[in-house]
């Protein structure tokens, strides 16, 4: 274990800059005003599989590897809604899972907002118009956010949450 | 004792379905066949139901084929095999929730799937209006000083939703039950009466993590039907992808099993492998996770040279760096302690439900379609299937590990040899049954499709490995502590969206 713990402190991190770094060097200084103003340089993202194929759940689970390292943006991923400031759902949202997003909506405290992440989250996607689905988060939370894609690239998942703290939450 | 040839042969043989045969099978004939499964002489591969007609995919070991059995229900009933065949129980709840097919003498007569929040029931059926349904019914755990831990559907970690009914006495697991069904979507209703290009989108749709598993064996089962032969440079980029799924998944799962019992240095170095995995592949197929790569008649587009020269690099940087990984593992008594001798399956159980992938291959059951069933181009490839016996969390991360090797000897293999030629072959629209086994990640899947005339599907199934894994876990956890729940359901790390599809 030592050998690779040293290995590693000797070699460069594999963390990049993030999505398009000028780009977000601006957004990064208003969201530093809006978020601070709200929640004070974090947010919390407690995640929600509403239905999904797992695809997107694989994809928001590469923003915490090295590469990507979400935490350095002051986003992290909680494990209660309690403890949450944003609802990242996924999934068509099925009929099964429609009382338990509502409680885990119910369950997080304002402010709060909501991010639909993945093209099933958005409007149900390739199931949409199915008897076992509500067809996207909309029909059954207000969503402040939707982040398209099958699943949305870790890339794309990180600028939507980035641009995210800018906006006004409920 | 019979064989599954002479037990198919007591029925009506339906011609149309290829490579399998298929045979209509009268009630008490259908039950024989149960009686075999029970025996432990077939094993069943899954239980599906139709319009007015139940069917059952079992496979003969000894011999090394497979076959499929129909039992026609005119009055809405069939003779239950998971009375006499534990295995087919949820299968048979599924039959009944999604078709009102009543399964007769059933030891479990609860719905699986409905959760009574449809509007109608019966959906894949003449629908019916839903009824009111009476609050789930879990099993009962007696005794003075048991308390029950409630988990689920939404969980704490960024995973799918289901729920776990522990029992518990102190800290130790009586009893587990699952009850799945949150993320059921309705998939097999949707492919039915879809084209086929749309009906192989939503089979990539199935499961994320096997997307390219679940294509494969859609696209195969279509050719069969059609009786389209691919062309060798598409089924060896079909391959290429089923190897680069498998080592991006065993990775991460390798890495995300040791977090899980608070080895979070391993999930670092296993994270960013995985990550380099996906990179590799969307450079070589467009895709990170590669889905829609895989067509029925071939493939969606063609690698590139340089595409062939990051899956080289990968296999280089990967080779280079898991060695390590592994001895990390190996020689860190404080996560040894966590996972040897921990949720141990026994031999006999992974036999009897035919439980594939490194969940039976961990307790020693040593089938994998790949090589059992063999099809295109693994018929041409070498390589080795591991196999353990110790059946606890320890042997299913080896078996990973030894996999990943294996893995990475096929995409050498398959890069050098990559036939040139067309990437796909024309599937003409016309009538036609077919089956597929393909090896995923996770297990073996099952594809069965029916097609009209005119380039729809009239009936798909999907049958993901994680229907015979699921009930392990429950079996697994039994005498284990709370605590090692987490780490014993990562090294399973079943399907959630496989199951409820």
């Amino acid at each position: 274990m030592l050998t690779l713990l040293f290995k590693s402190l000797a070699s460069s991190p594999l963390t990049e800059p993030g999505p398009g770094a000028v780009e977000l060097a601006a957004l990064a200084r208003e969201v530093g005003v809006a978020a601070e103003a709200t929640l004070g340089r974090s947010l919390s993202i407690r995640e929600v599989d509403a239905g999904s194929c797992n695809g997107c759940e694989l994809e928001i689970h590469a923003l915490s590897n090295a590469f990507y390292d979400i935490d350095r943006f002051g986003l992290k991923f909680v494990a209660s809604p309690r403890h949450a400031d944003v609802l990242l759902v996924t999934g068509p949202v099925t009929r099964n899972m429609g009382e338990a997003l509502k409680r885990t909506y119910d369950a997080t405290p304002a402010p709060k907002w909501v991010v639909a992440a993945g093209d099933c989250a958005l409007n149900g996607g390739l199931f949409a118009g199915s008897y076992a689905v509500m067809g996207g988060v909309q029909a059954v939370l207000p969503v402040d956010l939707s982040i398209p894609g099958c699943p949305p690239t870790p890339t794309a998942l990180l600028k939507g949450l980035l641009g995210l703290m800018a906006m006004p939450a409920r | 004792m019979q064989s599954l040839s002479q037990l198919l042969a007591c029925g009506t043989p339906v011609p149309a379905c290829r490579p399998w045969p298929r045979a209509v099978l009268a009630p008490g004939d259908w039950s024989a066949l149960a009686a075999h499964l029970a025996q432990g002489t077939l094993t069943l591969a899954g239980l599906w139901g139709d319009e007015g007609a139940v069917h059952m995919a079992v496979l003969e070991p000894q011999s090394g084929t497979a076959g499929i059995a129909t039992c026609l229900c005119p009055d809405g009933h069939f003779p239950s095999v998971g009375q006499v065949h534990a295995p087919a129980q949820r299968l048979e709840r599924t039959v009944r929730d999604l078709f009102g097919l009543i399964p007769d003498h059933a030891p479990d007569s609860r719905p699986w799937l409905d959760h009574g929040r449809w509007a109608v029931q019966a959906p894949l059926a003449a629908t019916v209006p839903a009824e009111r349904q009476p609050p789930y019914d879990f099993l009962a755990a007696e005794g003075a000083a048991l308390h029950q831990i409630p988990v689920g559907p939404v969980h704490a970690g960024i995973i799918e939703p289901g729920h776990f009914r522990f029992s518990c006495h102190g800290e130790t697991v009586v009893q587990l039950e699952e009850r799945l069904g949150y993320v059921h979507k309705g998939i097999e209703g949707l492919m039915a009466g879809a084209d086929v290009a749309k009906a192989a989108q939503l089979a990539g749709r199935t499961s994320g993590d096997s997307t390219v598993a679940y294509a494969f064996a859609f696209a195969r089962a279509v050719e069969a039907a059609r009786d389209v032969s691919v062309p060798a440079r598409a089924t060896a980029l079909r391959a290429l992808m089923a190897e680069l799924e498998r080592l991006a998944n065993h990775i991460g799962d390798v890495g995300a099993i040791c977090n899980d019992a608070a080895f979070a240095l391993m999930l670092a170095h296993c994270g960013a492998l995985r990550e380099r995995v996906l990179r590799a592949s969307a450079s070589a197929f467009g895709h990170r996770l590669m889905m829609d790569a895989i067509v029925p008649g071939g493939v969606a587009r063609d690698i590139t040279e340089d595409g062939i020269a990051a899956l080289r690099a990968l296999v280089a940087t990967v080779a280079a760096t898991f060695p390590a990984l592994m001895r990390l593992y190996d020689e860190t008594p404080s996560i040894q302690d966590r996972t040897v001798g921990t949720g141990i399956v026994k031999a006999t159980l992974v036999a009897t439900f035919g439980a594939g992938g490194y969940v039976g291959r961990a307790s020693g059951r040593d089938f994998d379609a790949r090589r059992a069933l063999p099809y295109a181009p693994y018929d041409r490839l070498r390589f080795d299937v591991p196999v353990r016996t110790d059946g606890d969390v320890n042997a299913r991360i080896w078996i990973r590990i030894l996999e990943i090797e294996e893995s990475l000897g096929l995409i050498i293999q398959l890069l050098d040899t990559l036939p040139h030629g067309p990437i796909a072959a024309r599937v003409e629209p016309g009538p036609g049954e077919g089956v597929a086994l393909v090896e995923g990640f996770r297990g073996d899947v099952l594809a069965v499709v029916r097609l009209d005339g005119e380039g729809r599907v009239a009936r798909a199934h999907l049958r993901d490995p994680s229907w015979f894994q699921w009930p392990l876990l429950e079996a697994a956890i039994e005498g284990n502590i709370v605590a090692d729940f987490p780490l014993c359901n990562k090294s399973f790390n079943c399907s959630y969206s496989g199951v409820d599809l």
